[in-house]
């Protein structure tokens, strides 16, 4: 009994190391589809997954006008305080004071792409991009400001 | 057709012609050590590029292709790199021990390169006992990693040092029974009667499957004596950064790396010379023509050929099988390899007195 289990064990063992062996034999002869890209050499038509979290930024539409509403969760959110919002009050035309983004400031030098403030975001005013290429040789440009000069919040974006 | 032991001849008559037998044969010993440098310089190169481009293949990579045509300079880039660098010592470390470790290490890969049987009559010292011997220096090399891993005065090179002790001293055993399997068939230690022995065929084919069953025991315990994955305990990146040699950099590591590829290179060969006929081409018993167009193609090439196979094997198994936790390879020998190890050698053993082999 205990002999005929030892040696289904062994035959068990072997089947399963020869099935692998077989697939990384199969990758090994079969050498067309590479999974890794060529980065440099492929600049042009690199393709990066949806998910790739590259830097923050601030979408804009063709009228200058964000979705930021200044709630600054995305601030209260972010673990090493990579963004500052700076908040202004805009005077409504019904004359009322109406708080509103003077600046988002985005430390990119300091950012680990944990995504956090995406997430925070309750009107998705921010997302990642997928820029990669960030080397500056003066890193006073890695401080950014995401909301464009002039810019304000859309319409209907409570 | 011109031999390496026709040239190897003719170096030795005109040596003796021209100088004393004494001076005669230190001449000798340093052109032999040259060329065992020179072998081992270029097996790095070699097996480094493989390895790389083998591991790449298996993971649907490219592997290194920017250094010369397709990447195939990548390892003498590498080399010039470590040669440059610096070779730190630690400053808490046991320096003696620490600067020996690795040529020790080096050492122990060279003396086993003394039996191998390279070619038809190209042995650099064909002992009568080489097979022992091989087994012998084979556990010196874990000498130089528990020297390594002590003086480096590391924890984790501690831990590296001292799992490869347990996993050497263990698996040297089923490694020497699957080797006296081959010796019970051959009857004899020298390594040139046992590739002669296999001039009708090759022991994996005319030893049945006992035979077989020592082949793979054998190509087990060769990947678990030469560290490699997936019994990479003693280096086990993910857990012990680099285990034995963490401390170690510049030219002083290279010469650990170095060692590892070179052990792989001999216990190949040593698979091959017992299994698989060494040098031997691929003779049929009784076919006489189809044994002489055989011998057409240079021994160097057959012994090479089937030493870079079970080289590509043991690829094969690093970059398929994940690696074994401590108690999972002690089992593995313990309770497995060694037992049927002792069966197995039972077996040849009435296989050799009743003359059933071919």
């Amino acid at each position: 009994m205990f002999l005929k289990e030892y040696i289904r064990n062994i035959a068990g063992g072997l089947k399963s190391l020869v099935t692998g062996m077989r697939m990384t034999g199969y990758y090994f002869t079969h050498h067309k589809e590479i999974i890794t890209q060529q980065y440099p050499d492929n600049r042009d038509t690199l393709e990066l997954p949806e998910r790739f979290k590259g830097e923050v930024v601030m979408p804009h539409n063709e009228h200058n006008e964000h979705r930021c509403t200044g709630c600054t969760a995305c601030e209260l959110a972010c673990p090493n305080g990579t963004i500052k919002v700076i908040t202004k009050f805009d005077v409504t035309p019904e004359g009322k004071k109406k708080k509103a983004i003077d600046k988002l400031v985005y430390h990119l030098e300091l950012c680990t792409m944990c995504n956090l403030c995406v997430e925070a975001c309750p009107s998705d005013a921010i997302k990642m991009a997928q820029t990669f290429e960030h080397s500056v040789f003066d890193r006073n440009q890695l401080t950014k400001v995401l909301n464009n000069p002039g810019s304000k919040i859309m319409e209907g974006v409570e | 057709m011109i031999s390496f032991s026709d040239i190897a001849t003719q170096i030795d008559s005109w040596l003796n012609a021209q100088f004393d037998p004494t001076i005669a044969l230190l001449i000798e010993g340093v052109i032999i050590g040259v060329a065992a440098i020179g072998l081992f310089a270029g097996l790095g190169l070699v097996l480094v590029i493989m390895e790389r481009k083998v591991s790449a293949w298996m993971q649907i990579r490219l592997g290194p292709n920017r250094v010369g045509p397709k990447g195939l300079l990548q390892s003498l880039a590498d080399t010039v790199k470590l040669l440059v660098k610096e070779g730190l010592t630690p400053s808490g470390s046991d320096k003696f021990l620490f600067n020996l470790a690795p040529f020790i290490a080096m050492i122990a890969a060279m003396l086993l390169l003394a039996p191998i049987g390279f070619a038809r009559n190209l042995y650099i010292w064909d002992l009568n006992i080489g097979v022992l011997y091989v087994a012998a220096i084979s556990s010196i090399s874990v000498i130089s990693v528990l020297m390594a891993g002590w003086s480096s005065n590391n924890k984790y090179s501690l831990l590296g040092a001292m799992r490869s002790g347990a996993q050497i001293v263990s698996y040297e055993l089923s490694a020497g029974l699957s080797i006296l399997t081959i010796v019970v068939l051959t009857g004899s230690l020298r390594v040139s009667d046992i590739i002669m022995a296999q001039e009708n065929g090759w022991w994996i084919f005319k030893g049945h499957i006992p035979v077989i069953i020592a082949f793979i025991i054998f190509l087990i315990a060769a990947t678990a004596e030469t560290n490699r994955a997936p019994f990479d305990l003693a280096e086990a990146e993910s857990e012990l950064t680099a285990g034995f040699h963490t401390e170690y950099s510049g030219m002083k590591f290279a010469l650990f790396f170095l060692a590892e590829y070179i052990n792989v290179f001999i216990v190949c060969a040593m698979g091959a010379t017992l299994f698989l006929g060494g040098w031997m081409p691929f003779h049929i018993g009784g076919w006489t023509g189809f044994n002489t167009i055989m011998d057409y193609i240079p021994s160097s090439i057959w012994f090479f050929g089937k030493t870079f196979f079970l080289i590509f094997v043991m690829m094969w198994f690093r970059w398929t099988f994940p690696r074994l936790r401590i108690d999972q390879l002690l089992n593995l020998e313990w309770k497995y390899l060694l037992p049927i190890g002792m069966v197995n050698i039972l077996l040849v053993t009435l296989i050799a007195i009743m003359g059933w082999h071919f």
